[in-house]
């Protein structure tokens, strides 16, 4: 892992001393690596479209999980598990193209479908980890005198937080692959090389901005599990 | 009923009123350029007000269906109405495309029956039969024609056999897929069942194959068929090629392995040591035991990935509408490239359909078979 990481880290920074490995992809003499815009530079600006992506949507998918397990809202849970399992049935790739004529081309759109795509893993998993919690728990707690607002922070969200942590890991993972699609609709991300690389024919391109993102993703991956190891065993 | 008030209702007439304010529709000089909003007709935006606002109120979720089930209907319905009266005087480039208030009442609507079935809590009888009443009535309207002067019907019109020829081949991408993967994914599930020292590479290989962004995968299949077109023999004689339908088939099963390996593995792995030892012990073989008895006991799990593969491949099939491979994406992203909308919601909207048919439906034989199959204990 770590020397997949060095060697991503190497490739951005000087992406002309790796030509040798992507040369034999290429047909014609065409140019091995892309340099119509820096790759570090897109591979930062699609990773902060994912991050500030994945964020809105954690917080907000937080807040909506919380409110719809408490007891004031608990006539939205059915309605609420009903939509995050239909709602996942939607193609992301609809989701993105449907938000064009909303947002206009850009980074917009782009945007508003990672977020809105990125809402359910995290809202399900906030769910599952809120609500099948063993009954000794929940009794041992209201032994212990907590107020419901001791209990969701000291008890609930510390509990459900491996659960969380997977579910953003889903949004994260499937943000980074679906924003590489945003640039069909002019997004500065990734997917630009890849693109690039399908008009010309050309497969170096197609290969390393996949190898960006892929190595990007499997570390995104393993980061996440890794934190979730850590929460529960935190919490035992 | 009773006067107090009903939380979702509030939330769904919310939305529904907002909707109402918005204009339903957009009238265009043609399809490129924006155009000016048209709302409803003053009764019918009554009528819809009033479904909203009784919504509020608590009712038996019978009447919240019914509820639900006309505002969706007036809705279809008056945008149907509104394209047919306003492109009645108008030259014929001109478009009716739904606006944002048509959006946000059928989002509101469909809410509001959504929440009536889930209360309602109906037997799987009556939720096969809704859904197969719903996609009846779907395509009633469709055959219909009335709403034929709405914008994406006037795409469709104009490009029908193209339409069939992609729904089609999108079909064939999506179930093409998944008959590969179920036919490499069952016995590799199974292999590494028995052989517990190949699971760990064989899962991390395709969790790898996972992270690739589907668009690299899709671009990347394209110089290998091309290169195997060129180099095998006998391969461009069957059809491969490196454009085409080809690579697309291949990298949407690379994606469906895992759910299909995985998933075969937790089945197997969830028949109790005890079950396997009864039937070892009335004397079958192991693959007797295999065949008999953990498959149909691992049936669910494995009824399960064929869930999640198949509604994440209607959805994937789409990218390769940029790699040449057919499908609705085609018509995304021509849609996407003229800055056509109308276009664009032609090759969204009835992956979107299927992608829900296919999960509904295929959710239900899930619990069917739950009822039916009952785990070992």
């Amino acid at each position: 892992m770590a020397a997949a990481g060095l060697f991503l880290l190497a490739f951005l920074a000087s992406p002309g001393s790796f030509s040798w490995l992507f040369a034999p992809m290429t047909r014609n003499g065409a140019p091995a690596i892309y340099t119509q815009t820096p790759l570090w530079s897109l591979t930062l600006s699609h990773l902060t479209l994912v991050a500030v992506a994945v964020a809105a949507s954690t917080l907000v998918a937080l807040v909506l999980g919380v409110l719809v397990t408490r007891p004031s809202g608990r006539e939205f849970l059915p309605l609420a598990r009903t939509i995050t399992s239909v709602g996942q049935t939607f193609p992301p790739v609809a989701v993105l193209a449907l938000a064009v004529p909303v947002m206009g081309f850009g980074a917009g759109p782009t945007l508003v479908a990672l977020f809105l795509y990125g809402l359910l893993p995290v809202f399900e998993n906030t769910l599952a980890g809120l609500t099948n919690q063993p009954a000794q728990i929940r009794e041992a707690a209201r032994g212990m005198g907590l107020t419901p607002a001791q209990r969701l922070w000291q008890v609930d969200l510390p509990l459900a937080l491996p659960v969380i942590l997977t579910g953003m890991r889903l949004t994260a993972v499937i943000s980074l692959g679906t924003a590489t699609i945003g640039s069909t609709v002019a997004a500065r991300t990734l997917g630009e090389v890849i693109i690039a690389g399908l008009l010309s024919s050309n497969t170096a391109f197609v290969l390393q901005g996949g190898m960006v993102v892929g190595i990007i993703a499997v570390m995104i991956h393993e980061g996440f599990q890794a934190l979730a190891r850590l929460a529960s065993r935190r919490t035992g | 009923m009773t006067l107090r008030a009903d939380r979702p209702g509030l939330l769904f007439a919310l939305i529904g009123l907002a909707g109402l304010v918005l204009p339903l529709v957009q009238f265009k000089p043609n399809r490129i350029v924006p155009g000016e909003g048209v709302g409803l007709p003053l009764p019918l935006t009554a009528l819809l007000a009033l479904i909203l606002l009784a919504g509020c109120l608590h009712w038996p979720h019978i009447w919240r269906l019914a509820g639900g089930l006309a505002g969706l209907g007036t809705v279809v319905l008056t945008l149907g109405g509104t394209a047919r009266m306003l492109m009645d005087q108008a030259p014929d480039l001109a478009r009716v495309a739904p606006a944002a208030g048509f959006w946000l009442l059928l989002l509101a609507f469909s809410l509001m029956l959504t929440d009536a079935v889930t209360r309602l809590r109906p037997s799987l009888r009556w939720r096969w039969l809704m859904l197969a009443g719903v996609v009846g009535l779907v395509v009633l309207v469709l055959t219909t024609g009335w709403l034929d002067q709405v914008s994406v019907m006037r795409e469709y019109a104009a490009r029908r056999d193209a339409f069939l020829r992609e729904g089609a081949a999108h079909l064939f991408l999506a179930f093409g897929s998944l008959g590969l993967a179920l036919l490499v994914g069952l016995p590799l599930g199974v292999a590494i069942h028995q052989s517990p020292a190949a699971r760990g590479p064989v899962l991390s290989v395709l969790n790898i194959l996972q992270t690739i962004p589907s668009l690299a995968l899709f671009g990347i299949m394209i110089p290998i068929f091309g290169w195997i077109a060129a180099n095998v023999p006998g391969a461009a004689q069957a059809g491969i090629a490196g454009i085409g339908v080809f690579p697309a088939l291949v990298a949407l099963f690379l994606y469906s392995l895992l759910p299909v390996v995985s998933n075969t593995l937790t089945g197997l792995s969830g028949v109790s040591p005890a079950t396997q030892d009864a039937a070892l012990g009335l004397g079958l073989t192991r693959w007797q035991v295999l065949a008999w008895v953990l498959v149909p006991l691992a049936l669910p799990v494995l009824l399960a990935a064929i869930r999640i593969v198949l509604v994440q491949n209607i959805g994937l099939a789409v990218i390769a509408g940029l790699i040449g491979g057919g499908g609705f994406g085609t018509f995304v992203f021509q849609g996407l490239n003229q800055t056509a909308m109308d276009l664009v919601l032609l090759g969204a909207l009835p992956t979107i359909g299927m992608a829900l048919v296919a999960g509904i439906a295929l959710d239900l034989l899930v619990q069917s078979l739950n009822r039916h199959t009952p785990r070992s204990a």
